[in-house]
């Protein structure tokens, strides 16, 4: 053979044979989208479960990875800027080529998201606790729905604190208008006359309490106990708080119950004032369950800072992880149908010494816990419900959606079925 | 037959003197047992049975789970609580516990109701108390409670009452308790009455929830009292708001004043205003965190200590952006506005690679914590002070403009700046100081934000748009202007707020602006003079 050709013949073998070797590489690790703001008005809530997602990947890694692969986390920012989680979501699916993203926190960036899923037919596992009326086949709700978290809070302070009067304030956007409009039909179903109930909506950050806290206060002179139902979302709270300790609201007078209110939240905020305001979610730090606290000894490991927080969407984020990982085991491949079509059924320990269940409806079973705030930042569990409970998507409550199951096995494969007409609304579309 | 008479006798008192024993040692009993119970129920029919009762422990034992210190022993059901110097006692008897009483121990439960049930027998406990604070707040948390059980309390406690403030809360505590009784008609109407003359929003809430089974003739007398205290409430309230629009205005004035001073000086548009505003809050933050680890006994001063610094750090990076950016585009409002702009992300991005991108927490000094009440007006502390410092603010810059050579040539070249450097200004070193003088203050109304707001990397995007709103609307380069624009502003968005909520508030201000630009394009306050015009 002739020098030249020789030459060339070598350097394409060993261009070839480097093309396959990064070809190989690049299939030898399942990639993790993780889709939470770091930066912004939500990033006080957000960051923690991105941190929490690479402490679960990096602990499957040491169990020997998934399907005989490691596990690779790719984290992208979205920055509490809604349109561009829609587009750091199909740059995560199209451009990474994820298997499955944890992710989003605000519905109003769960709902930017879903066409993207839909279309490219990738997973979400979406940890926070929502307002419902949605269920998609892409997507698994592992947080609360209003009957897991909202309806119970409601139940508690009417029969425990004898509750009249109440004030449902809410951040200016798509969950709180819900659950607002949920709480109403379930508060006057139950007998509230419609001047007990007041509505208030601020915009995202609001720093300026004082009038609102001043018309609570007042709202609550009426001579009935009055409490203030609250879905103030991202760091618009620590304000709000600061204004009721200022003006002198004890939890005693009017018991402020939130949903968006955790742990983490609490962290930065002086939270002696706070004494005896209510959360209502399905985990605390401070239940005393032996896995619980193996966890949260990992966890201090992990982040090399024994003062972080554990939080109930970091529990969601543990439960619907190591659900992903069950149903990949079980159906053999990281195929999104696959996954999909295996996932139901599966069901894995929770944090508070139970298990949870992928339901149909793509939502998990959970127990209900509503807590007081303690000076040091944790929860004290004053209530709890007895068993767990099935999420329900749909609400019966709200007249368009009482008759609505969604069920995504086949063969009705269905997100909002119609039992009073017997039709699918649409396939593959929740709301 | 006298000796069989005689031992029934004997059986007799002998019986009836175990008798009293026997029922009085009952109702404590029950309330300990009450304690170890799961139910809330159960544990608030405990604390009133307890209170009740005149066992020497109560008190203790009520602030012991007032503190959360009160237990359930696993092994025995006792009930203990722990002092303040770590010892268990038994609750029941007050001695020592043997042994080591740690292990095993479970907090009583707790929650809200709980916690008012405590406070109302604890109120009725502390009705003697030799020190006149205990006694004044004893005397409301009856009131709160409306405990009846509480009158012959505060009977006693009334007979030997001297200091007449307290006299006072205690005869309202006794009204209120008294209208939760079936005393008779002309009781109740006199209580009433008290209930009246304190007119404030407890009294109302207490007089709009006396239910349906009152004789007519109080029922009318408390909805008279209501309506009356609505009356007065409803003036009070439109003072509340404007209290709360002059504190919202404190705050437009100080995050806008520096603008106003920069804009009018040099016509230039300041998009990093608000970054500005953002290094402030940020250097009280590292001011509160070097205090916490070094010194932290200062922490009380650590704002006083935070202004100076605030201001010379963000006058330094605003005279370094005149010298390297702006100064070069003087003339160009267009491209001053776009360099401006990226300043500002640029600023925005180095401080989040410095500090992170979450919040960081500044604390509030404790003489800014809470706050007092004024006739009908609660004024909180941390807005009291922010308006008073603003004030303080304001009349330095007018000093400095109307009295030193500085405020002279500053004026000079806003009305007129070919002149002011015919006549030997230096202009553009004068440009250079302005631009830090204003920057300056926009640090200083950093400190005071960091206050009542997230201090975060976004913290001047949420200021930057209110800034020009209230330069736009005050005229450009008057201080006056300003400040009335900021009051005027903000009483405005705070009278609107309770009708059209904060959402709408803020939208009708700004439509309000946009047509106000319409009929007086320059402003509240123009500045006039041939040379402004052109």
């Amino acid at each position: 053979m002739s020098k030249t050709l020789r030459t060339f013949a070598t350097a394409a073998a060993v261009a070839g044979w480097a093309l396959a070797s990064t070809g190989a590489m690049a299939a030898d690790t399942i990639k993790v989208g993780i889709l939470h703001s770091l930066s912004g008005t939500m990033a006080i809530s957000e960051t923690t479960l991105k941190d929490v997602m690479l402490m679960l990947i990096d602990e499957q890694n040491k169990k020997g990875g998934l399907l005989g692969k490691k596990l690779e986390p790719v984290v992208v920012d979205p920055a509490s800027n809604w349109p561009l989680f829609a587009e750091k979501a199909r740059e995560l699916i199209s451009k990474q080529k994820v298997a499955a993203v944890f992710g989003c926190w605000t519905s109003v960036s769960r709902k930017s998201v879903l066409p993207v899923f839909e279309e490219l037919n990738s997973l979400l596992f979406y940890p926070v606790q929502y307002e419902g009326e949605e269920s998609q086949r892409n997507v698994f709700y592992t947080g609360a729905a209003p009957n897991q978290q909202a309806i119970p809070a409601v139940d508690y302070l009417m029969k425990e604190e004898s509750v009249k009067r109440w004030v449902l304030a809410g951040t200016d956007y798509v969950y709180p208008r819900t659950t607002n409009k949920i709480l109403e039909a379930y508060l006057k179903a139950k007998g509230v006359a419609a001047e007990d109930i007041m509505i208030n909506y601020t915009p995202f950050g609001h720093a300026d309490w004082q009038t609102i806290v001043a018309s609570i206060k007042k709202f609550g002179s009426a001579g009935k106990k009055t409490a203030v139902v609250s879905t103030i979302n991202g760091d618009a709270n620590v304000p709000f708080y600061k204004e009721l300790g200022n003006q002198g609201i004890k939890a005693t007078d009017i018991p402020v119950v939130a949903f968006s209110v955790g742990e983490e939240e609490l962290a930065g905020v002086d939270t002696k004032p706070l004494v005896g305001h209510l959360a209502a979610w399905n985990y605390f730090m401070s239940v005393d369950k032996p896995v619980n606290k193996d966890f949260i000894k990992k966890w201090h490991a992990f982040i090399k800072n024994p003062k972080r927080v554990t939080n109930d969407p970091m529990e969601a984020h543990f439960i619907g992880f190591n659900m992903w990982v069950e149903a990949v085991k079980k159906a053999g491949t990281i195929d999104p149908n696959a996954v999909i079509d295996s996932i139901v059924g599966v069901a894995v320990p929770n944090l508070s010494g139970g298990y949870s269940t992928m339901m149909p409806n793509h939502h998990i079973t959970k127990p209900v816990l509503i807590g007081e705030v303690k000076a040091d930042g944790q929860f004290n569990t004053v209530w709890e419900t007895p068993g767990l409970v099935v999420g329900d998507e749909w609400s019966d409550f709200l007249p368009g959606s009482k008759d609505l199951i969604a069920d995504w096995r086949a063969p009705m494969s269905c997100g909002n079925f119609n039992v009073a007409t017997g039709k699918c609304g649409g396939k593959g579309k929740g709301s | 037959m006298l000796l069989l008479a005689r031992v029934l006798l004997l059986i007799g008192i002998v019986f009836a003197a175990l008798l009293p024993t026997r029922t009085e040692a009952a109702p404590a009993d029950e309330a300990f047992s009450g304690f170890a119970s799961t139910k809330y129920d159960a544990i608030e029919k405990a604390i009133e049975t307890l209170a009740a009762s005149g066992h020497p422990t109560a008190e203790a034992v009520l602030r012991a789970l007032e503190g959360g210190n009160l237990f359930v022993r696993e092994a025995d059901k006792a009930i203990v609580y722990k002092t303040q110097d770590g010892k268990i006692l038994d609750a029941r008897t007050g001695a020592a516990l043997a042994g080591d009483g740690a292990g095993g121990l479970k907090p009583v439960r707790v929650n809200n109701r709980i916690r008012r049930a405590v406070t109302a027998a604890l109120g009725s406990l502390r009705l003697m108390n030799p020190k006149p604070e205990a006694r004044r707040a004893a005397a409301e948390a009856v009131f709160k409670g409306r405990d009846p059980t509480a009158l012959p309390h505060l009977e006693a406690a009334l007979a030997r009452e001297t200091d007449s403030g307290i006299r006072r809360a205690m005869e309202q505590a006794r009204a209120a308790a008294l209208l939760a009784t079936d005393a008779a008609e002309a009781a109740k109407l006199a209580a009433v009455a008290v209930l009246a003359e304190r007119a404030d929003l407890d009294a109302r809430a207490l007089l709009s929830s006396l239910g349906k089974d009152v004789p007519p003739a109080v029922a009318k007398a408390a909805a008279a009292a209501v309506a009356a205290i609505d009356g007065r409430l409803a003036v009070w309230n439109t003072a509340q708001s404007v209290y709360y629009g002059i504190s919202l205005g404190s705050v437009l004035l100080l995050a806008a004043i520096g603008l106003a001073i920069t804009f009018g000086v040099m016509g230039v548009i300041n998009m990093a205003h608000g970054e500005m505003v953002m290094l402030g809050a940020y250097t009280t933050f590292v001011v509160q965190e070097t205090i916490r680890q070094k010194a932290p006994g200062l922490f009380d001063y650590s704002l006083t200590i935070a202004v100076p610094l605030a201001f010379l750090v963000a006058a330094a990076v605003g005279i370094l952006i005149e010298r390297t950016v702006i100064r070069f585009l003087y003339g160009r409002p267009l491209e001053t506005l776009l360099a401006t702009w990226g300043l500002s992300l640029v600023l925005q991005q180095g401080v989040r690679s410095l500090f992170g991108p979450s919040n960081r927490e500044v604390g509030t000094p404790a003489w800014m914590s809470g706050a007092f009440d004024l006739g009908g007006l609660t004024l909180t502390y941390n807005r009291l002070t922010i308006i008073v410092f603003a004030a303080v603010v304001l009349a330095l810059l007018m000093l400095i403009t109307r009295f030193t050579p500085f405020g002279l040539r500053m004026r000079a070249v806003t009305q007129n700046r070919q002149m002011a450097a015919s006549m030997g200004i230096r202009t553009p070193w004068l440009d250079s100081l302005t631009f830090g003088l204003g920057s300056g203050i926009a640090g200083i109304a950093g400190v005071a934000l960091s206050q009542i707001d997230n201090v975060s990397p976004n913290l001047g995007q949420s200021y930057i748009i209110d800034s020009f709103m209230v330069v736009v609307f005050g005229g450009v380069g008057n201080l006056w202007g300003t400040m009335v624009a900021a009051l005027t502003l903000g009483v405005a968005n705070k009278l609107l707020e309770p009708f059209a909520g904060a959402v709408l508030g803020k939208i009708l201000i700004l439509v309000f602006i946009i047509l106000f630009i319409q009929k007086r394009p320059r402003g509240l306050f123009a500045l006039k003079g041939r040379a402004v015009e052109s």
